[in-house]
């Protein structure tokens, strides 16, 4: 994934609306109509949520049918949350090692300077 | 309170993303631990599997930071930034720019080291230069470490939404 695709999908995730939107989507495949019922917003305004949400390729339309309804496409939304995780992952196992490498140099200074241990 | 060592990651304001971890030593070996190139190396490094080939610090102001980290399967992530306010052993802040950004802009970064019966918590806050830089950060529930998988989207998914009456 670049990371404009990643920006994309980050952006289009910012957004409650859009968020309840793919949260839908998960449940099944949803005409606009569909979609728009649940929320107090008229269908233009769900139609430009739908347009960033495909833009980013987080959703996709059904050809065939008339009601052209939309589906999750779930890759893109799994690579961002698989960044997200791995970001989080970053962090904690970081401070892990920081937590041994502490230790490590509170020993190294008792050794030093010993009988002057504060604690 | 029931965080433990554990990881709180709050939004303190519009622009910022805070995250807050106690340690279990003095502010002075957190603050060096954060500082010195040779102590950042052991331990900067993320998850298992990774390591950090560059770590370079010029520690004044003005002074630049460079950090390289490369995974297990190769991949490079780097960043660099400028350090802005250095005051031992309790506050220190330097901006932040990924090579391959993922948020608009830089981002200014603001640790801050408070000691506590020889306990330091230390909290890093996250300044972007938007609320939609910040948002795009933080998107999809940053905070509860979600899962990649398709079974929790529901879950990744939910939030608050304008409900008709």
């Amino acid at each position: 994934m670049t990371p404009d695709q990643l920006d994309a999908t980050f952006a289009a995730l910012a957004d409650p609306t859009r968020r309840a939107i793919l949260a839908r989507l998960a449940a099944g495949e949803a005409s606009v109509t569909e979609l728009a019922e649940p929320f107090a917003m008229t269908q233009p305004a769900i139609s430009k949520h739908l347009k960033v949400l495909e833009r980013a390729g987080l959703i996709s339309r059904s050809r065939d049918a008339q009601r052209r309804p939309r589906r999750l496409e779930a890759r893109p939304l799994a690579e961002a949350t698989a960044w997200l995780v791995a970001y989080r992952r970053f962090w904690e196992g970081s401070f892990r090692r920081l937590d041994a490498l502490l230790d490590e140099l509170k020993a190294m200074e008792r050794k030093q300077k010993p009988g002057r241990a504060k604690r | 309170m029931n965080q433990g060592r554990g990881l709180t990651l709050t939004t303190p304001t519009e622009r910022e993303i805070a995250m807050t971890r106690v340690f279990d030593a003095p502010r002075r070996l957190v603050f060096d631990a954060m500082t010195r190139p040779e102590l950042v190396k052991r331990w900067l490094l993320g998850p298992p599997g990774w390591s950090m080939p560059v770590c370079e610090i010029d520690l004044r102001v003005g002074g630049t930071y460079r950090y390289v980290w490369r995974g297990a399967d190769g991949t490079e992530m780097g960043m660099r930034g400028v350090y802005r306010e250095i005051a031992p052993p309790e506050r220190l802040v330097a901006t932040e720019s990924f090579d391959e950004s993922w948020y608009p802009g830089k981002a200014q970064v603001t640790t801050a080291l408070v000691e506590r019966d020889g306990r330091t918590t230390v909290t890093i806050t996250v300044l972007y230069e938007s609320r939609e830089a910040r948002d795009t950060a933080l998107a999809s529930n940053m905070e509860k470490g979600v899962a990649a998988s398709y079974d929790r989207l529901e879950e990744i998914l939910a939030a608050p939404v304008p409900r008709k009456p």
